[in-house]
């Protein structure tokens, strides 16, 4: 096996949702706000759906949610925004205004709808995927790449660094969780 | 129809120095003169979104009444809210909608639907169970200080006219002094 086939097999290892969620928990997220998304749906999506706390809010639109993360950071709250890269996309102008011009922390974690495992997400043959980091890039928003299970470690640190320095945070899911 | 400055009169004097008021644009302008506070949440980031600020804000400190002052062209660029509101379900928030058929800050084209949406039809729709609807002031003054004093989530729409022209400095929406000035007030009380 070659070195970049060793790279592939082990990124599709696979992700643990659950891992993910005690992330999520550790980070002391108190609200998960989502509009259902394929790529987290098993792994994270119904399992928090689940929960009690965090408290899980559905909402109709992904604007609707930067705004809800946005009123509950006043309140010294931490939502967390569970969506896909397509409703990323729609809510470039909410993210622009409340996270980006307002500097509050808004979390995001976004699902990558049709990204391939194991490729980097700038080199998918899915435009829709392609486009996601340079536009996060030109808008000045950091992001994290969770694409293998080493990578969920990056998780909690963002998450507090969101809120320590009230910016927005993009956190990449790249392949399906598992339950 | 109410003068949207006498219909914010009404609303004022039945808020308190504890409670959040979220109100959007030309609302905002009249709202201002009417009852300035720091707790006037007033940076919305987007168009449209001041009712889910509103909702964060009231999910976050149930403690406290959150009530937004939203315009009909706002709400219906996120007429969702409705839906999400209405199951999320908080009982501190009071979500009002000045209905005047215009993009008023955005030169007064009318709004798609004009005379014929129902917004209060909406909220029922989108399983709201306390809605109200008024175009009477006399009416809506006896009336205002029950809803306020009620459980939330309430959705009433207002039918409003213009009180006239408007200084809109923006600044005095969207400036950072306008957030500090909140995030000060907010966590003093």
């Amino acid at each position: 096996m070659s070195v970049s086939e060793s790279a592939a097999a082990q990124k599709s290892a696979g992700l643990s949702g659950q891992s993910i969620i005690a992330e999520i928990k550790a980070a002391r997220i108190d609200h998960i706000i989502s509009v259902p998304d394929i790529t987290t749906s098993e792994g994270l999506l119904r399992p928090l759906a689940k929960m009690s706390d965090p408290r899980f809010i559905r909402i109709c639109k992904e604007d609707e949610g930067v705004a809800i993360c946005a009123g509950l950071s006043y309140t010294g709250k931490r939502g967390l925004l569970l969506i896909q890269q397509t409703g990323l996309l729609d809510s470039i102008n909410a993210i622009r205004g409340n996270a980006v011009e307002y500097n509050l922390p808004i979390c995001m974690m976004v699902g990558l709808l049709e990204k391939e495992v194991g490729v980097p997400p700038r080199q998918s043959k899915k435009y829709g995927v392609r486009i996601v980091e340079p536009i996060l890039e030109a808008m000045g928003i950091v992001y994290h790449e969770i694409e293998e299970q080493g990578d969920v470690a990056k998780i909690r640190p963002a998450i507090d660094q969101c809120f320590a320095e009230s910016k927005p945070v993009v956190l990449l899911i790249g392949q399906r969780p598992k339950q | 129809m109410m003068d949207r400055k006498k219909t914010l009169a009404a609303i004022a004097r039945h808020v308190t120095d504890a409670d959040i008021v979220l109100p959007v644009y030309s609302t905002a302008f009249d709202w201002l003169d009417v009852r300035p506070s720091p707790l006037n949440y007033l940076s919305h980031g987007a168009m449209g979104l001041a009712s889910s600020h509103g909702l964060g804000l009231a999910l976050g400190r149930r403690d406290k009444r959150v009530i937004v002052l939203d315009g009909d062209g706002s709400l219906l660029m996120n007429i969702g809210t409705l839906v999400t509101i209405a199951e999320a379900a908080p009982k501190n928030l009071f979500h009002f909608v000045s209905e005047n058929g215009t993009y008023e800050a955005n030169g007064g084209h009318p709004i798609p639907g004009r005379g014929v949406v129902s917004f209060a039809g909406m909220a029922r729709a989108a399983g709201h169970k306390n809605v109200h609807e008024f175009s009477d002031l006399k009416n809506f003054e006896q009336q205002i200080g029950d809803i306020l004093a009620g459980q939330g989530p309430v959705f009433t729409c207002l039918k409003i006219v213009s009180s006239g022209e408007q200084e809109r400095d923006y600044s005095r929406l969207h400036g950072p002094h306008v957030r500090k000035a909140f995030r000060d007030a907010l966590g003093a009380g």
